[in-house]
C-alpha cells in the first residue's frame, strides 16, 4: 500500500525531527548548566573567544566596510529623486544598526566561527577525545562545549557593533568623501533619527540572540555528528545551513516585535 | 598558543568591539537623550492631524522643544487630540497656538508653537486652545478650482486671489 | 546488591546481553578476569569486543546480565559513584585519543589537574616520570600532530595510568603500528601491569602479539564466547574457529564467501549482479 508507507515515512519523520528537538534541548539544557564550570575556568572561554571572536574580526570589518559603502551607492540613486540625499546618514546608519549590523555579522560569524566550532567538536568525537574524557571522569559539556558557545554569545553582539561601525564609516567614505553630501548633514540628521534605546540597543539584543542561536546550533552538530570524516562534514555544512535559517527567522520574529508601528 | 598573546588580542578584540558601540551610542545615535526625556505633557486638538505620527518633532522658531507623544481621536467630538511633551527648560503662553507644517513638500509634519503675550504659562496638563490643522494638498486644490470656476462667472474678486493660506487658518481657529 | 564474587576477580561479567534495537551484538557472554592478570578479548570486527569494554567503564548499560568491577555493580551506579570507579580505571583509546590542542606534557598532566589537588610541581614530577616510564620524557614539548603512530601510543599509554588506576582497558592497542613499535607496546603493557600491581584487558585482534603477552584469552564470536584459555592451549587448540583465528585460515567457521545466490544460477540469468 503505498499510500500508507509514503504517510507512515513522513510520520516518522516527524517523529523523528520532534525527538530531535528533544534531544536539542536537553543538550542546550546541558550546556547551560555547567555554565558556572564555565566562568571558574575562564581560560578555557577566553582562549574560544580567541579563536572565534578574534580570528573573525578581519571577516567582519572588511565586509561591514563593503557593505555601507555599497549602501551609500545604492541609496544615493533613490534619494537624489526625491532631492532627500540629506537623509543618506540616516539611511546607512539604520540600516545598519537595526537589521544589517546584527543579520549579515551573525551569518558571517555562522559561516566563520560556527562552522570551525563544529568541525573541532566533530573531529575530537571522531577521535575519540570526548570519550577519553569521560573515562577520565571529565565532563566534555563542560570543558569542550560550554566554552565555545559561550564564547560565541560573547562575541556576537562586538562583531556586530564592529560591523554596523565599519559600515557608518564605509557610508561615511563613499557619500561624503566620494559624493560629496554635506558631512553637517550626514551626521548630524544621523544623530537626530538614531535612538539609543529604539535602534541601537535593540540591534545589540538582535546580535545577542542570534549569538545564542548560532553557538547553540554549532556546538550542537559538531557534538551529534556521526564519528566519520563524512559526518563531520555534513554536520559543518547543516550548522551553516541551519544557522542561516535560524537567523533570518528570528530577525523576522524580533523586528516585529521591535519595530512595530513606530510610523518612520 | 601563548597564554599571554591569547589574552592581548582578546583583550584588544573586546576592546574593538566596547569602542564600536560606543561610536555607534555617542556619534551615530544621540545618547544625550537616553531614555525619556523629562518634560511636562500638554494636548491639542485639531480638526485635522494631516500626517503627523508621534515621536514627531515640536518646534517653535525652527529649534526642537520637545517631542509629540500620543495621538488620539476625541470621540464625542471627533477631534484629532494630540498629546505634546514639551522638554522642561522651554516655557509657553497659555495663549500659544499650535500649528501643523510640513518640512518641504513631502517632509516630516511637525508641531510648530507660536506663542502669545498672556502673562500665565502652560503646565502640566493643560489644554492649548488655539491650534491651525494640517494643510491638506486635495482641499487647497479643490478650492482653488472651485474659486477659479467661479471667477469665470462674476466680476468680483476673483476668490481665488484671496491667499490659500489664509483658508485653512479660518478653518482651525477654535473657541 | 552484594553479589556472590571471589574477591580474586578484579572483574566478572555474567551472561550479559547487549544491542541496538533488532542487532544483538551480546548474546550471553560471561566472563572472568583475576586480579594482576593480563586478560586479552579477541574476535573478528564486530563481534562486540569493544562493546564489553564500554559496559565495564559504564558508557554503556546491559540489557540484562551483571558486569562487576571490584565488588560494584557498575550499572546500577549513580552519576557520581560512576564518576569515582572511573577513576580507578585507565582506558587506551584506539589510536591514542589524544587531545590535539595539548601538548604531550599536558595531556599525561591532564587528567592529574582535572581529578586531583596536586600541586604544580608535583604533577610535572610525575608526568616526567610517567613519561619516563613509556621512554618519551624528550617529547614533552611536542604536540600530538608531530608524533608518530608508535610515539603518540605511548604518551596515550603514559596518561592512561596518570593517577594509578587499578584496572587498566586497552582497546586495539596494536592497530597500525609498526613491528617495533608493535613490540614495545606490547612490552609496556606486560610490564607496567607487573610493576604497578594493575589489573589489565586487552581487546585486540593481533593474535601474535597478544598471546605474547597475555595469561588468559577469551575469543567472542557470534555475541558469545565460543573459547577460552592460556595461550599454551589456545595455540594447540583443534577448535575450528580458534584454528583459523589463530592460524590465519581464510575459510572456516568465518566462511570465505558471504552469503550469495548460486554462482551458476547466477551466471546464466541475463540479469545484473
Amino acid at each position: 500500500m503505498p499510500i500508507r508507507t509514503s504517510i507512515g515515512a513522513v510520520g516518522e519523520k516527524a517523529a523523528n525531527t520532534v525527538e530531535r528537538i528533544g534531544y536539542f534541548s536537553r543538550f542546550v539544557v546541558g550546556v547551560l548548566r555547567s555554565t558556572p564550570a564555565v566562568f571558574s575556568r575562564f581560560s578555557l572561554t577566553l582562549r574560544e573567544v580567541y579563536f572565534a571572536g578574534v580570528f573573525s574580526l578581519v571577516i567582519i570589518s572588511v565586509s561591514g566596510l563593503f557593505v555601507g559603502m555599497v549602501l551609500a551607492l545604492q541609496g544615493y540613486e533613490t534619494l537624489s529623486i526625491f532631492g532627500a540625499t540629506e537623509s543618506m546618514g540616516v539611511l546607512v546608519a539604520l540600516s545598519l544598526v537595526r537589521e544589517l549590523g546584527p543579520v549579515v555579522a551573525a551569518l558571517l560569524f555562522a559561516s566563520r566561527a560556527g562552522s570551525a566550532m563544529t568541525a573541532e567538536i566533530g573531529l575530537m568525537k571522531t577521535t575519540e577525545q570526548l570519550k577519553a574524557m569521560e573515562m577520565m571522569a571529565v565532563d566534555p559539556i563542560a570543558r569542550v562545549v560550554a566554552p565555545r558557545f559561550w564564547a560565541g554569545v560573547i562575541s556576537m553582539p562586538l562583531l556586530a557593533a564592529i560591523f554596523s561601525a565599519m559600515g557608518i564609516f564605509g557610508g561615511y567614505l563613499v557619500a561624503v568623501k566620494l559624493i560629496g553630501i554635506d558631512p553637517g548633514a550626514f551626521w548630524g540628521q544621523m544623530q537626530a533619527a538614531v535612538d539609543v534605546r529604539h535602534d541601537i540597543l535593540n540591534g545589540v539584543i538582535k546580535s545577542i540572540v542570534f549569538g545564542i542561536a548560532v553557538s547553540a546550533i554549532a556546538v550542537y552538530q559538531g557534538y551529534a555528528a556521526k564519528p566519520t570524516a563524512e559526518g563531520v562534514s555534513a554536520a559543518t555544512t547543516r550548522t551553516v545551513v541551519t544557522s542561516s535559517l535560524a537567523i533570518l527567522a528570528i530577525d523576522f520574529i524580533l523586528t516585529v516585535f521591535m519595530f512595530r508601528g513606530t510610523g518612520l | 598558543m601563548n597564554r599571554n598573546s591569547t589574552n592581548f588580542w582578546v583583550g584588544v578584540f573586546v576592546l574593538l568591539g566596547l569602542a564600536a558601540i560606543a561610536f555607534l551610542a555617542l556619534r551615530v545615535g544621540n545618547l544625550m537623550t537616553w531614555g525619556e526625556p523629562a518634560g511636562y505633557h500638554v494636548t491639542a486638538r485639531f480638526d485635522n492631524i494631516g500626517n503627523l505620527k508621534p515621536r514627531a518633532p515640536v518646534k517653535s522658531a525652527g529649534v526642537v522643544v520637545g517631542r509629540v507623544e500620543k495621538i488620539g481621536l476625541d470621540p464625542k467630538s471627533f477631534e484629532a487630540v494630540a498629546q505634546i511633551k514639551i522638554f522642561p527648560q522651554f516655557e509657553f503662553t497659555k495663549d500659544t497656538i499650535a500649528a501643523i507644517y510640513s518640512s518641504g513638500l513631502l517632509g516630516e509634519q511637525f508641531v510648530g508653537l507660536d506663542a502669545g503675550g498672556d502673562t500665565v504659562m502652560l503646565k502640566e496638563g493643560d489644554v492649548i486652545k488655539k491650534t491651525q490643522s494640517a494643510v491638506q494638498l486635495e482641499k487647497l486644490i479643490s478650492q482653488f478650482m472651485f474659486s477659479k470656476a467661479s471667477e469665470g462667472g462674476t466680476a468680483q474678486t476673483p476668490v481665488a486671489a484671496v491667499p490659500a493660506a489664509q483658508i485653512p487658518a479660518i478653518e482651525g481657529v477654535k473657541k | 546488591m552484594n553479589p556472590t564474587l571471589s574477591p580474586s576477580n578484579q572483574i566478572e561479567i555474567d551472561n550479559v546481553f547487549f544491542g541496538y534495537g533488532a542487532r544483538q551484538i551480546l548474546k550471553g557472554v560471561s566472563l572472568k578476569v583475576p586480579r594482576g592478570s593480563v586478560v586479552g578479548i579477541m574476535g573478528g570486527s564486530g563481534c562486540g569486543k569493544t562493546t564489553l569494554l564500554r559496559l565495564i567503564g559504564g558508557q554503556e548499560r546491559p540489557a540484562s546480565g551483571r558486569v562487576i568491577v571490584d565488588g560494584k555493580s557498575i550499572p546500577d551506579l549513580d552519576k557520581s559513584a560512576l564518576y569515582a570507579a572511573r577513576s580507578r580505571m585507565g582506558m587506551l583509546f584506539q589510536f591514542g585519543a589524544l587531545f590535539t590542542d595539548l601538548t604531550v606534557a599536558e595531556n599525561v598532566a591532564f587528567p592529574m589537574r582535572e581529578n586531583t589537588q596536586l600541586s604544580d610541581e608535583l604533577i610535572n614530577s610525575l608526568v616526567l616520570m610517567k613519561l619516563n616510564a613509556v621512554g618519551l620524557r624528550g617529547a614533552a614539548q611536542l604536540k600530538p600532530s608531530e608524533l608518530s603512530g608508535g610515539m603518540a601510543r605511548r604518551v596515550a599509554l603514559a596518561r592512561t595510568i596518570a593517577v594509578d588506576p587499578d584496572l587498566v582497558m586497552y582497546d586495539e592497542p596494536f592497530a597500525g603500528l609498526d613491528p617495533i613499535s608493535l613490540s614495545v607496546v606490547g612490552q609496556l603493557i606486560r610490564k607496567l601491569n607487573d610493576a604497578l600491581g594493575l589489573t589489565s584487558i586487552l581487546v585486540s585482534h593481533d593474535v601474535v602479539a597478544s598471546l605474547k603477552i597475555v595469561d588468559y584469552v577469551y575469543f567472542i564470536s557470534d555475541g558469545r564466547v565460543v573459547a577460552e584459555g592460556d595461550p599454551e592451549s589456545i595455540r594447540a587448540s583443534e577448535d575450528p574457529f580458534v584454528k583459523q583465528f589463530v592460524n590465519g585460515f581464510p575459510d572456516g567457521p568465518v566462511p570465505f564467501h558471504v552469503s550469495a545466490k548460486d554462482y551458476r544460477a547466477q551466471m546464466l540469468s541475463p540479469s545484473a549482479p
